[in-house]
């Protein structure tokens, strides 16, 4: 139950931080940095998978609703919910398979590349999708790898200040 | 039958993860191809009080530079006015020149405005309830902006010309010859005017503004300036940069125009809309 409260809580809280503050970000003119995957990268690790995707799509397509951009957020979204077990194994190795694995007590370099896995995919079919066109490759890298850079540092400077809260 | 069953059960995840991305990707491809798709629009009223909330915050931050647009737009009307010699207006006596508006002008203002991306939107405070509806034309004082394409009762969804499915016709001013406004998705200030014929003077510098034949825009909304041009030899046709007089970065206080003749145009052209 406080699982449910705690991800209802995130969900508005993140929507809101997204399109009021973030949105309005352009640094070097598209540039433009997203913290709404943090849902995903923190929601429990033994999560009910079918809860998770639909809640992914969920968060995907308020964004969208706002953005006006058809469903490119909800399809960047499923895709790192689908994947994220992948990319947990990948980052923590054997604690993930054996359940124990508890987010701040791993390594710091473990959860810098679990969260860099999941943005990069992110921000690489998010934008795939946005620009739908391979005339623009050199471009898309470019967005990919600038935003990629500052979601992540904006990502990991939240993951710090939350984990300081609860002390 | 149960074979079947046990396969759906086992492959739950997979299967729901396919259903909701087949839903998305086709929202994607909505979006990208019909560029006034209602599904997914940020004209509701939650994102609409969401965004709006936002934005009136946000425009203390910037009150200095848009009353120095007002103010030149001011200038500008002020100048036209009282150069207005009195020999202009004994032409027209007649009263009805006064009431027989061409164009109808609604003020609105923009409460969310993207110009990263490849296909841009804004979102609108105006709607229905101001009589703003799809395809009236958007434009500031400086030039144009882009088309309605979706109205609630209070938010309207317009298409910017930084759009890749936009396509405006324009002209160049001095000598009437059309071409096809477009963008390329990179620099919020330059666009493209393509399908200029090769024996139009092109110099750079010259104005560029819309054209007469969309019944959307008034003719001679200033767009912009030349930047750079390229004559195509194979097609004959020039391929001319535009910088827009526009900074679409910052948008404010705009107008929505209804041609107040458009609907009896459409029925004369027998036509179906646009």
């Amino acid at each position: 139950m406080k699982t449910y409260f705690i991800n209802t809580i995130r969900f508005i809280l993140l929507i809101l931080v997204q399109v009021m503050i973030l949105n309005h970000f352009e640094v070097f003119g598209y540039v433009n940095p997203y913290i709404y995957p943090l849902l995903i990268i923190l929601l429990p690790f033994n999560v009910n998978s079918i809860q998770k995707l639909v809640l992914a799509f969920l968060l995907g397509i308020c964004i969208d609703v706002f953005e006006d951009s058809g469903g490119i957020h909800a399809a960047a979204s499923l895709v790192i919910a689908y994947l994220r077990p992948l990319f947990l194994r990948n980052a923590f190795g054997l604690s993930y398979d054996y359940q124990t694995l508890k987010f701040y007590h791993a390594p710091f370099r473990s959860r810098f590349i679990y969260v860099s896995l999941m943005i990069i995919v992110h921000h690489s079919v998010l934008f795939a999708l946005e620009i739908f066109s391979v005339n623009h490759l050199l471009y898309l890298l470019e967005k990919v790898v600038y935003s990629s850079v500052f979601s992540i540092l904006l990502i990991m400077i939240t993951l710090n200040l939350i984990r300081k809260n609860r002390k | 039958m149960q074979q079947i069953i046990l396969f759906l059960i086992k492959n739950k995840t997979g299967l729901v993860f396919i259903i909701l991305m087949t839903i998305a990707l086709g929202l994607t491809f909505q979006a990208h191809t019909y560029h006034n798709s209602k599904l997914v629009s940020s004209a509701n009223f939650i994102t609409g009080k969401v965004l709006g909330t936002t934005e009136s915050v946000d425009q203390y931050f910037d009150l200095k530079t848009q009353n120095e647009i007002l103010l030149e737009e001011n200038e500008t009307l002020r100048r036209r006015l009282l150069n207005t010699t009195s020999a202009e207006d004994t032409l027209q006596p007649d009263l009805d020149y006064i009431t027989d508006t061409l164009y109808r002008i609604q003020k609105a203002r923009v409460i969310s405005n993207y110009y990263d991306k490849i296909d841009n939107y804004l979102l609108i405070e105006g709607g229905t309830k101001d009589s703003i509806k799809a395809d009236l034309g958007v434009i500031s004082s400086k030039g144009i902006i882009g088309i309605v394409i979706d109205a609630s009762k209070e938010f309207s969804r317009v298409i910017s010309i930084l759009n890749t499915n936009t396509s405006i016709n324009a002209k160049l001013k001095n000598t009437s010859h059309f071409g096809t406004l477009t963008w390329n998705g990179k620099d919020p200030n330059l666009m493209n005017l393509v399908d200029v014929p090769r024996s139009a003077p092109v110099k750079l510098g010259d104005t560029i503004t819309t054209g007469g034949r969309s019944l959307i825009f008034p003719e001679d909304v200033p767009i912009g300036v030349i930047s750079d041009y390229q004559l195509n030899e194979n097609l004959g046709y020039y391929t001319i940069s535009v910088r827009l007089f526009n900074d679409m970065t910052n948008l404010k206080h705009i107008y929505v125009i209804e041609n107040v003749r458009r609907e009896e145009a459409y029925e004369v052209l027998n036509e179906e809309k646009p």
